[in-house]
């Protein structure tokens, strides 16, 4: 069925009585042509390119939970694009102008909301590295917009502009970030790949890897043994744990990262606001509560769940930037777990096992990267080459020296 | 967390920073044929283990003493806490 706004009408006179299932719930079948490991966001995006831009058929999503259950219901739901370096930028940019015609290619109302990032600058040598970053962006094709303090104070009157440490100095603002309804994403893209055919089959984890003659040939699931001519795994937050079933260690940790918010208010923050001299990104959901978080807790954890000095972190670095928000009260926290990459940046390349691919090491960037992560992804799968805008999210960057780095804090994944 | 220190006792982990898995004081030999290889495995690939893990955290806001942590990495729990020193020079006496 097509959603629309006459189809809401026509239901809702009759009852509601016509919606059916988004998706089918199929048995695996004995083989196919590829099978993606991990029904995310990135999973179900790759799939649905897979079918609908890359005319592949014969597809399989396994997911050892239900779809959508890991990060992509946990994150912050920002979506932006304003990296710097030239192998991350111009993929986070080709992934915003995807978010922006997202709901017509889906047919699904994600609530891509365009309302702005604000990153703010704390010092004169802060504003000059944003003046950089903006240029870079504007070189990607992506919009940026260096602010001056009185051009934020206008924006944004409610902050506390003249904190004797951290004075706000400038601001870069990207206008065509925003956010997104994070669960919404995963179920469009489910429904899409669903109506192209794809097999979604829930409750069903890949067990270990079926190999000849150094080839990966399937997999074996806690639904049976699968065949398949290609194995893409795209399990971001368990990637090493997936992975060593076929033998190989990665340049990843697996750390923690929280999320908290806020009872419900009135209007309060217009657009996404982070502070520049601790880590906080803010914003409001269309619900009213405050979306916000910081740092990592630090430590290599599988526990999808974090500890109080960060939080403590975290509201501390919200009550300098807002005082006013010191009266609000905390609603609900949690923690995703994020595959922490050695220089910040993620992986979509062949594994050196045929037949094998790997998608993973988003750190905490990976929602705003969900449909360009599935069109690059599914793009090495079906040609067997990079896309244009990934070729530089290689498993040998290590080893050749081609990070990506683009805090600069080295191989040291809690920092990133 | 807390982390039971060898000498302080029982301290917050807040008190320190996480540097990350043990292995990282087995530095390979730059002379080696495979150096290259070597110090790659060493600097970049992880076994990032679904249980328990050996891990340096450094006493930053305290005696500034490394120490090699075994945690639990599902349910955060501390089995053992060593002087990093110490189990530096047990290595050496057994190789």
């Amino acid at each position: 069925m097509r959603y629309s706004g006459f189809q809401v009408i026509k239901q809702g006179l009759t009852g509601n009585k016509g919606w059916k299932p988004v998706w089918r719930e199929p048995e695996p079948k004995k083989s196919y042509d590829i099978i993606i490991v991990g029904g995310g966001g990135h999973g179900l995006a790759t799939a649905h390119y897979l079918a609908k831009k890359y005319g592949q058929k014969n597809i399989a999503v396994l997911e050892k939970g239900w779809i959508g259950s890991g990060n992509i219901g946990r994150n912050t739901t920002i979506v932006r694009s304003n990296y710097m370096l030239e192998g991350n930028q111009p993929f986070y940019e080709h992934s915003l102008k995807l978010w922006e015609s997202l709901e017509q290619d889906l047919n699904y109302n994600a609530m891509m909301s365009q309302r702005g990032i604000l990153n703010l600058a704390h010092s004169d040598s802060q504003r000059d590295a944003m003046a950089r970053r903006g240029n870079a962006m504007l070189l990607s094709g992506a919009d940026a917009k260096l602010m001056t303090a009185d051009e934020v104070r206008k924006m944004v009157p409610f902050l506390n502009f003249d904190n004797a440490r951290f004075p706000i100095t400038a601001g870069l603002l990207q206008p065509r970030a925003g956010t997104a309804r994070h669960d919404a994403v995963a179920w469009g893209f489910a429904r899409s790949a669903d109506q192209h055919g794809v097999d979604i089959i829930q409750n069903c984890e890949v067990t270990g890897f079926q190999m000849k003659d150094g080839k990966c040939i399937g997999v074996e699931t806690s639904k049976g043994k699968i065949k398949a001519k290609k194995v893409a795994v795209c399990v971001a937050g368990s990637s090493s744990r997936v992975m060593e079933k076929a033998g190989m260690r990665l340049p990843i940790e697996s750390h923690v990262l929280q999320a908290f918010v806020s009872e419900g208010l009135k209007l309060t923050i217009p657009g996404i606001v982070t502070f520049g001299a601790g880590h906080l990104y803010i914003s409001q959901s269309d619900k009213g509560g405050l979306v916000f978080g910081g740092d990592l807790d630090g430590y290599n954890t599988y526990a999808q769940r974090g500890n109080m000095p960060t939080l403590e972190h975290v509201v501390e670095d919200m009550m300098g930037l807002m005082p006013f928000l010191g009266r609000a009260r905390l609603l609900r926290m949690w923690g995703g777990v994020m595959d922490m990459s050695m220089d910040g940046s993620p992986i979509i390349d062949k594994t050196h096992i045929d037949g094998l691919y790997f998608n993973g090491g988003w750190c905490y960037g990976g929602f705003k990267a969900t449909p360009a992560s599935g069109d690059a992804y599914a793009h090495l799968i079906a040609t067997d080459t990079p896309h244009p805008t990934a070729t530089k999210f290689r498993f040998d960057r290590f080893l050749r020296g081609g990070m990506i780095d683009e805090k600069g804090s080295g191989a040291q994944p809690n920092l990133h | 967390m807390i982390i039971n220190h060898p000498t302080l006792g029982p301290r917050d982990a807040a008190e320190f920073v996480h540097l990350g898995d043990a292995t990282l004081m087995n530095r390979p030999d730059w002379q080696a044929e495979d150096a290259v290889e070597q110090f790659h495995e060493y600097l970049y690939q992880r076994d990032n283990p679904a249980g328990d893990y050996r891990e340096l955290w450094y006493h930053e806001q305290g005696d500034r003493s490394w120490l090699v942590v075994t945690r639990n990495t599902l349910t955060h729990e501390i089995t053992d806490v060593q002087m990093a020193r110490d189990v530096a020079m047990q290595q050496a006496k057994s190789s």
